[in-house]
């Protein structure tokens, strides 16, 4: 429990919350730590605080839970307003309880707990790996609400404050002592004392900005920060396309707050943090990336009847990219990975792969030959797929041919052990028709390594109609220990992620024929909070490429197949002009060698523009609508174990704007009777593709929502 | 009620640093010039002012404090003369004279002195701060960028070249150097003495006549880096999604001068004017300012214009000399563009490109031009306008007196 001890004139303040793993500020430790602060403060015979915990970490923030609750409770900005200050208060009373307070960061301090630390009066730092300070709130969607957005800038200067608040980076201590966010390091096992010593040579008991002619250290607002706030205002919207409120409002906070004495600036803190709590915004991150995201990295679609699996040793056959890329990633956490390919010098080229993941990080000091020698002495490449009988689990990447990959699956089945699981990389290809080359269906699964496999985070697991849960359980085993965030999904074609992610593309593409202009079309992609613009995304994947695999679903489902709003450009593109895509150096784009591509004027001629065109609004809108009925159709369909998966999938997978929370809080936060009203408006105007799923119609009619 | 025109007068425009001819002279006391020469040529009385009303767009430390009212009392228009400094960003001087005729023209008062101040070279642009740019809820909602950029902006939504906006440069060079050549600024030109009496500048500073083409291809893009490593071009791009990248045409050669003056321009109700003895030049015909979108910030002079030929009855044709502040010479090409002009019926004694742009006092020193340049050619009417910061225009319509 949170306590107060006391040695004879030095009290510490002990955070120690029971039944859980790391402090956090909730009502309970509020009342604690209130408590804690009084009885000091009370007693004439102390003479100093320590600040510690008894955890490995300090203090992590604000419970997430509790955040998620109240930023999407529904509650009045009254309400909010009443409690928003509660931290902030409690953390006034102990830098002005009148005596020192000195923080001692053991662990992380992060968020509110590094609030608490900017209250101290002196702040001492373990020098540990462990250890370290930030105020992340903004990758949250808020701010911080403890008085750091205003103790920072005036501990620091603003344009310290502003690297701090704006990214929510955390820095370690030698990082932390540097830029002044703590005002000492000391080795681990002598923090207390050190902590002690302050108090007992030095202390100080009053604030920087409670001392008269206190001054904004490197320039206040009518001096340089003036021309700091303007810049990184700026580049806050460049950058978020004014999608993220969260940023400006630290800004705000910043430079409204500087002009004004702390008490009066902690107002405006608080009036910023309520209109976030108000805004959709921050619940939909909250719960998107850091609760749903969270429970999908501990595993909640792990079948409970499976218990604990070996997994020491995978197999990989094929050293392409994507299976070089894995190789890389499972030998990096540790695993044996043995690699098969035609040849051992073919194989061999996922130490090629390695070495140059390796050499950039080298260049940048941020790895050794050493540890790269070592992630490579755990790939053995091979072509004997006998080498394959110490696997527990192989991933097949060869190319992407139903002949090729069967012939590849059977050999690994036949040379593994019974319990072997085989999985085919495919992006594509349906697992339940890959598993007919298999003995053991049963034992088969996709797994679906995004490109570059050391940079994307989802790994899509595709559950074929025989697949048995331990083999499930054994692929989740090992998206966990890659440290990748997994998805389940059920056997359809596309899956769940290339085909709603390829709705936004064919959506952009679509768009020209229209006659909107490219440059709008591209915008309004960026602007929608998509990672990449539309047509700049179709040239990296390829024209050709999309264009063939047009081609074969038109092969494939004769009659029953549908061109859709990109088909004719494609065929416009790379049929008439011949132009593939990035990778032949023309598509949407040029691709001059001595500077920056550019949209080919060439589109212009062959699509003419239209004389009105749209409000960028519009094309927003359709851009995120269309991935969002993609999403509600695969829920329908039953492509997805669990619904709720697909918001952090679609934002873990391809970037859909995180700021909405994913498509179907998304949906949700709009109301579903308007979203289907305007989808039938959409589709009255732009086709089918907009036609709201009957299930939607559904829920909106009985007043439901998709993440209930 | 009209607004007579009685008489325009202007200081030099010196070079807005620390070396330029006008920069050891005070804010006040470069405002008192032509202040004293209007009071020194029509002997009005003491007193007998009813307002004097000076823009000034940095009306802080020694240009701030009602900047109008000191003036007005240390030029010795007499204690009885009330002044007020107003601000609109580049046409405050044109609006202060807007402002002064609409005093006169509601029967309100009877003599007016209006024009405006700047000493670029002592209060720098951008000293009075704002939230516009620094505020990041109201930057953001805004669109700030930078006026410059703005510039570019409009260049690039609206088709003008660097060549294009060189040539504009290069004309406004030559119009000057023919219009100080044949004297026409000489009637309005007040030279500015130091207190002893010791002449400082006599006339303006800025002009480099011996410009050429390849002069101004060689000068560098002002606005690129500010654009591109700060994050506005993405933020004007957020306003104009249409535009893929921005083209920055704009340097210091295409651009105004930053420059330090004065200019004062004495109005008169039919009553004052024959109180006084005062003879009429011209007169006030119509006034309009409009706002527009604030990012591009740059487009409203031309629809400034027109709403004031409409409210005067008359039409585009009917104008004899066109004067469009040369804030940037992409602003001088949309302004003829939207009002189907050729660029040789605009600013024939050339412009700020050339003269320089004391922003306070710009809309009062071209107004000024005109009315001389409609004396000149015998031309009726004549059209003035500026563009404006945050999106805004400012015109005025004035006829000569035959």
């Amino acid at each position: 429990m949170i306590r107060l001890e006391r040695y004879d004139a030095i009290a510490h303040l002990v955070l120690d919350m029971p039944d859980r793993g790391a402090n956090v500020w909730n009502q309970e430790s509020l009342d604690a730590v209130g408590q804690c602060i009084a009885d000091y403060a009370s007693d004439e015979a102390l003479k100093g605080l320590v600040i510690r915990s008894a955890k490995s970490s300090f203090l992590a923030g604000g419970d997430l839970e509790q955040i998620e609750a109240i930023a999407t409770g529904g509650r009045s900005a009254e309400e909010l307003h009443a409690r928003g200050g509660e931290l902030a208060e409690l953390l006034r009373r102990i830098e002005t309880c009148g005596k020192p307070v000195v923080a001692a960061i053991n662990g992380a301090a992060l968020g509110g707990g590094y609030e608490l630390c900017l209250a101290c009066h002196h702040r001492v730092m373990a020098d540990h790996p462990r250890a370290q300070v930030g105020l992340p709130e903004t990758q949250l969607g808020l701010i911080p609400a403890g008085g750091g957005t205003q103790r920072l800038p005036r501990l620091v200067g603003v344009q310290t404050a502003l690297g701090v608040l704006m990214e929510g980076k955390s820095f370690p201590a030698a990082k932390a002592l540097k830029m002044g966010l703590v005002d000492q390091l000391c080795p681990p096992d002598q923090l207390i004392e050190t902590a002690e010593r302050w108090l007992a040579d030095s202390p100080v008991s009053i604030q920087p900005w409670d001392q008269k002619g206190f001054k904004v250290p490197g320039g206040d607002m009518e001096g340089s920060a003036k021309n700091t706030m303007m810049v990184a205002t700026a580049m806050f919207q460049a950058k978020t396309y004014g999608n993220y409120p969260a940023g400006t409002a630290i800004l705000s906070c910043i430079a409204e707050g500087l002009r004004l004495p702390i008490d009066a600036a902690f107002e405006v803190e608080k009036r910023y943090f309520v209109s976030l709590l108000l805004d959709p915004v921050a619940g939909a991150m909250v719960r998107t990336l850091f609760l749903d995201l969270e429970a999908a990295k501990k595993g909640a679609r792990r079948p409970k009847s499976v218990g604990d699996l070996p997994l020491d040793c995978i197999g990989v056959i094929g050293a392409g990219l994507m299976g070089g890329g894995i190789a890389l990633e499972a030998a990096r956490k540790g695993l044996e990975v043995i690699i098969i390919d035609r040849s051992v010098e073919e194989a061999s080229k996922a130490h090629a792969y390695v070495q140059r993941f390796f050499d950039r990080r080298i260049k940048r000091r941020r790895a050794t030959q050493e540890e790269c020698d070592a992630v490579k002495a755990r790939i053995k490449p091979s072509a004997d797929y006998a080498d394959l009988k110490t696997a527990q689990l192989v991933i097949e990447a060869v190319f992407e041919d139903r002949a090729t990959k069967a012939k590849v699956s059977s050999a690994a089945e036949r040379h593994t052990t019974d319990d072997a699981v085989i999985a085919s990389n495919t992006s594509t290809l349906p697992i339940t028709g890959l598993a007919e080359a298999v003995d053991k269906p049963e034992q088969f699964i996709g797994l679906h390594f995004f490109s570059p496999v050391e940079r994307m985070a989802l790994v899509e697991i595709i559950r074929g109609e025989k697949t048995d849960e331990r083999t499930l359980a054994l692929a989740l085993d090992l998206v966990a220990r890659l440290g990748k965030v997994p998805v389940v999904v059920n056997d359809a074609r596309g899956f769940f992620t290339s085909r709603v992610f390829g709705t936004y593309i064919t959506e952009g593409v679509g768009m020209l024929t229209e006659g909107i202009a490219p440059a709008l079309i591209e915008q309004a992609g960026r602007m929608s909070g998509m990672p990449m613009p539309p047509l700049a995304l179709a040239d990296e994947v390829g024209l050709a490429l999309m264009h063939q695999v047009g081609e074969q679903t038109k092969a494939d489902l004769g009659d029953a197949y549908q061109a859709n709003a990109a088909t004719p450009v494609l065929n416009q593109l790379v049929v008439e002009a011949k132009r593939i895509g990035k990778s032949g150096g023309a598509g949407f784009y040029d691709y001059p060698s001595d500077g920056d591509k550019h949209l080919w004027t060439g589109l212009n001629e062959r699509f003419e523009l239209a004389a009105d065109q749209p409000k960028v609004e519009h094309l927003i809108q359709r851009f995120l609508t269309t991935q969002a009925l993609e999403s509600v159709r695969c829920v329908e369909q039953g492509v997805m174990i669990e619904a709720a998966d697909i918001d952090y999938a679609a934002i873990m997978g391809w970037g859909f704007a995180p700021y909405t929370g994913g498509p179907l809080t998304m949906i949700d936060n709009e109301g579903l009777p308007e979203f289907v009203a305007r989808c039938d408006q959409l589709a009255a105007r732009y086709g089918e593709r907009f036609t709201p799923p009957q299930l939607l119609r559904d829920l909106a009619q009985s007043g439901q929502s998709l993440r209930g | 009620m009209d607004t007579l025109i009685i008489d325009a007068l202007r200081t030099p425009r010196g070079r807005g640093k620390a070396s330029g001819g006008l920069a050891t002279v005070t804010p006040v006391e470069l405002a008192c010039h032509p202040l004293r020469a209007l009071k020194a040529r029509h002997q009005f009385p003491e007193d007998s002012v009813d307002e004097v009303i000076l823009g000034c767009v940095e009306p802080v430390g020694e240009q701030g404090g009602d900047i109008g009212r000191i003036a007005a009392l240390i030029a010795g228009l007499g204690e009885g003369v009330p002044g007020m400094q107003i601000n609109r960003f580049c046409s405050s001087g044109l609006d202060a004279i807007n402002l002064a005729a609409a005093k006169i023209g509601s029967g309100q008062a009877d003599l007016v002195i209006a024009g405006g101040v700047e000493s670029m070279s002592r209060v720098a642009m951008g000293a009075s701060g704002g939230a516009w740019a620094t505020d990041p809820q109201i930057a953001s909602a805004l669109h700030f960028i930078p006026q410059g950029i703005s510039g570019d902006l409009v260049a690039t939504k609206y088709g003008f070249s660097r060549t294009d906006c060189d040539a504009v440069a290069l004309r406004s060079q030559a119009c000057t150097a023919q219009a100080i050549k044949e004297g026409r600024f000489e009637r309005s030109l007040v030279p500015v003495y130091d207190p002893n009496g010791i002449e400082l500048l006599a006339h303006d500073e800025h002009p480099r006549p011996a410009t050429t083409a390849d002069d101004l291809a060689a000068l560098r893009p002002s606005f690129a880096m500010l654009g591109e490593n700060y994050g506005f071009n993405d933020v004007a791009r957020l306003r104009y999604p249409e535009i893929e990248r921005i083209d920055h045409v704009h340097h210091a050669g295409n651009s105004s001068g930053v420059v330090d003056g004065a200019a004062a321009v004495l109005l008169a109700s039919a009553d004052g004017a024959q109180k006084h003895g005062l003879t009429a030049r011209g007169r006030i015909v119509s006034c309009a300012s409009v706002g527009s979108e604030p990012c591009i910030m740059l487009t409203a002079p031309a629809q400034a214009a027109e709403q004031a030929l409409a409210r005067a009855g008359l039409s585009v044709s009917d104008i004899d000399a066109w004067e469009i502040n040369e804030a940037f010479a992409a602003v001088v090409l949309r302004f003829c563009q939207e009002l189907g002009l050729d660029l040789d019926q605009v600013n024939r004694c050339g412009g700020a490109i050339a003269l320089g742009h004391p922003l306070g006092a710009t809309g009062a020193m071209i107004f000024g031009t005109a009315l001389d340049e409609l004396e000149r050619t015998g031309g009726r009417y004549a059209c003035v306008a500026l563009c404006v910061g945050a999106g805004q225009g400012t015109a005025t319509v004035i006829e000569r007196c035959s």
